[in-house]
């Protein structure tokens, strides 16, 4: 009985410590949320700022404020890094991982170089490529190295923006999307013959596409068109967290390559699938348990990355901007916390939509076992 | 011919991953007059060691901090880990499952979120600007994701070892010092290769947390590569300084560091 009880003492500690940092934390900042700490001047100044509860004002603000059109660029801007980033970094490590399973000669040598990146601090990688990416610097030179004439692509430094859509049609874009999503997981659940999961994808999906084709289109965010797009400052930041993470790709996918049993492989060449069938419909979906884990990781670095934009083009410039990056400008350069601790809160959120379904699965999985 | 093209794509790829490596140890090694850029990838003549030692003598303290910073932080994190783990795993009790779960949650969350509370209570309790305030920082975020290593290791030893050394009257600390800790050793070089890298490349808590007095060196490089009109000599040699720690350990324990990598790839 003393063991138990030093047991429970030992853990103790953390448990308290895990319950004021993560959980205290988060309610705290839920509050701070709800709050108008930033809007009254004397706040910035005072030890104990007195705070009044506006409901959820500051996430409307941010959504359809007038002076917030900043965050709502750095929205589009991280969805748009995480699509590219993920698609990027997931199809290199795979293309990789193909090449190295073929055992060239010097594969060690291939696998350590690919994977070094991953040692290195964002903030590192970051200032690396800013060098690198200077309007007329290493990359855009490189090609003259070769005889070729230099590129011109300013990289960071650009302005433009492709994929221009509009923010008040962004309810109906999101419902699309999800919509469609929805409607694939009903039809993958078809297949299986998990009925519930059909009925309730399909029930969900289609209530989305309808609302979407229907009232979508009619809702107003904003009393004005605010256009937004694919700023493409990103491309150098996506090039440089590809170079980083992709090595990571690799890895998994690599481990997944050699875990599968070579039986397999021998059926398929019995049944006379040449390498590219083999590959297409034989290796692939085997790894499609990995892809999801990838996505998962790397959907997580990408929607709350902050050091490699820092290091890259800093705070205050606009068409590299993400969340994390406003949130911090807005909380600790401009006091405007109440703003700061919203912008907290959504990246929140948006980690859940990610990881909780995953982490369910997996749990799934652990007690089927 | 399919090998042809094979060997083809890894050269080309293996230039895209170490040609940026090259161009900082050029540039890093070029006289700050001569980084012009149409001899961007000229090598220097003559080599200018310079930026190197001004680097040195600029970031030495820095340096220092984040070694302080990465030890410490990863002795107690994976002290404190170790213990959980053991209690998890050996000593479960009604709920600890429960509690362990509520903890493991604490590894996923975007530490934007807690951000501004973290601050506010760092500087309330006096910690705010210390390297002891960001050490602590590290130990309570690191639990999480040291704790689930040290369970997932410590429930693979058998539990026949630890009945025996109760008959033979060992208590709670009498296992964990004769029976686990004994057999821990690969668990702690894993833990201590991940906390490490980890604690020595993190940017967010440095930059919130901090005075310059007590900067690591990622957030000082952050700053003086963002500095206008700057020398790129500076930062390339900088960053070398920055990356070497953790290329190192990457190099000579690299089994290790990828281990750990499969096991925390969703830490926040």
């Amino acid at each position: 009985m003393r063991d138990r009880i030093a047991a429970f003492l030992v853990l103790l500690p953390s448990l308290v410590a895990v319950g004021i940092f993560v959980y205290g934390f988060i309610g705290q900042n839920l509050y701070v949320s709800l709050s108008d700490w930033g809007k009254n001047p004397a706040q910035a100044l005072a030890e104990e700022p007195t705070l009044h509860f506006v409901g959820l004002a500051n996430y409307q603000e941010l959504f359809t404020g007038f002076v917030d059109v900043r965050f709502r660029q750095s929205v589009v801007n991280l969805i748009f890094f995480t699509l590219f980033f993920m698609a990027g970094s997931l199809g290199l490590g795979l293309l990789l991982a193909v090449a190295l399973d073929q055992s060239p000669k010097g594969e060690g040598f291939f696998r350590t170089v690919f994977l070094f990146p991953m040692a290195l601090s964002f903030v590192v990688t970051g200032t690396i490529w800013r060098w690198l990416l200077q309007p007329q610097g290493g990359v855009n030179v490189l090609p003259t190295l070769l005889g070729l004439p230099p590129l011109s692509f300013p990289w960071l430094t650009t302005r433009e923006q492709v994929l221009v859509f509009d923010w008040n049609q962004l309810p109906f874009y999101t419902a699309l999307v999800v919509g469609l999503v929805l409607l694939y997981v009903a039809y993958r659940a078809h297949r299986e013959g998990e009925r519930k999961r059909r009925f309730f994808a399909l029930l969900s999906g289609g209530a989305l596409l309808l609302w979407a084709l229907t009232l979508g289109r009619g809702v107003h965010l904003l009393p004005y068109p605010e256009p937004h797009g694919f700023s493409l400052a990103l491309v150098g930041v996506i090039l440089a967290a590809m170079w980083q993470m992709s090595g990571y790709t690799m890895a998994l996918y690599l481990a997944g390559l050699r875990g599968i049993p070579v039986e397999v492989l021998e059926a398929a060449k019995v049944d006379g699938a040449n390498p590219w069938q083999t590959y297409r419909y034989v290796i692939l979906p085997l790894l499609a348990p990995i892809t999801l884990s990838a996505m998962i990781v790397l959907g997580h670095i990408a929607l709350k990355i902050f050091d490699l934009i820092f290091a890259m083009a800093g705070l205050d410039y606009a068409p590299t901007d993400v969340p994390a990056i406003y949130m911090y400008l807005l909380a600790f350069r401009g006091n405007q916390f109440a703003k700061g601790a919203t912008i907290g809160i959504l990246l929140l959120l948006l980690v859940a939509v990610v990881v909780i379904p995953y982490l369910a699965s997996q749990l799934r999985k652990e007690v089927r076992r | 011919m399919g090998r042809v093209i094979l060997y083809a794509f890894l050269l080309l790829m293996a230039g895209f991953f170490l040609l940026p490596v090259y161009l900082v140890i050029l540039t890093a090694l070029k006289e700050p007059a001569k980084i012009t850029l149409d001899t961007v990838w000229h090598w220097p003549d003559p080599v200018y060691w310079e930026s190197f030692r001004i680097a040195w003598e600029a970031f030495r303290p820095k340096f220092q901090n984040s070694m302080v910073l990465a030890v410490s932080a990863t002795l107690l994190s994976a002290l404190v880990g170790a213990l959980n783990g053991y209690v998890l795993a050996k000593w479960p009790f009604p709920g600890s499952n429960l509690l362990f779960a509520l903890m493991l949650f604490g590894m996923f969350i975007p530490y934007q979120s807690i951000l501004i509370p973290l601050f506010q209570f760092v500087k309330a309790i006096g910690l705010y600007g210390t390297l002891f305030g960001l050490i602590l920082v590290h130990v309570i975020y690191g639990i999480p994701i040291i704790t689930l290593i040290f369970k997932n290791y410590y429930s693979e030893i058998p539990d026949e070892l630890v009945e025996a050394a109760r008959i033979d009257g060992a208590g709670f600390f009498g296992v964990f010092r004769h029976v686990i800790l004994p057999l821990s050793a690969p668990a702690f070089v894993v833990v201590a290769i991940w906390q490490f890298t980890q604690i020595w490349n993190e940017f967010l808590f440095a930059v919130t947390l901090t005075r310059p007095e007590s900067q690591p060196i990622t957030v000082a490089l952050a700053q003086l590569a963002g500095g206008e009109a700057v020398k790129w000599n500076l930062p390339m040699a900088g960053a070398v300084l920055a990356a070497l720690p953790t290329l190192l350990v990457y190099i000579f324990l690299g089994r290790y560091f990828l281990r750990g990598l499969l096991a925390g790839s969703v830490k926040g």
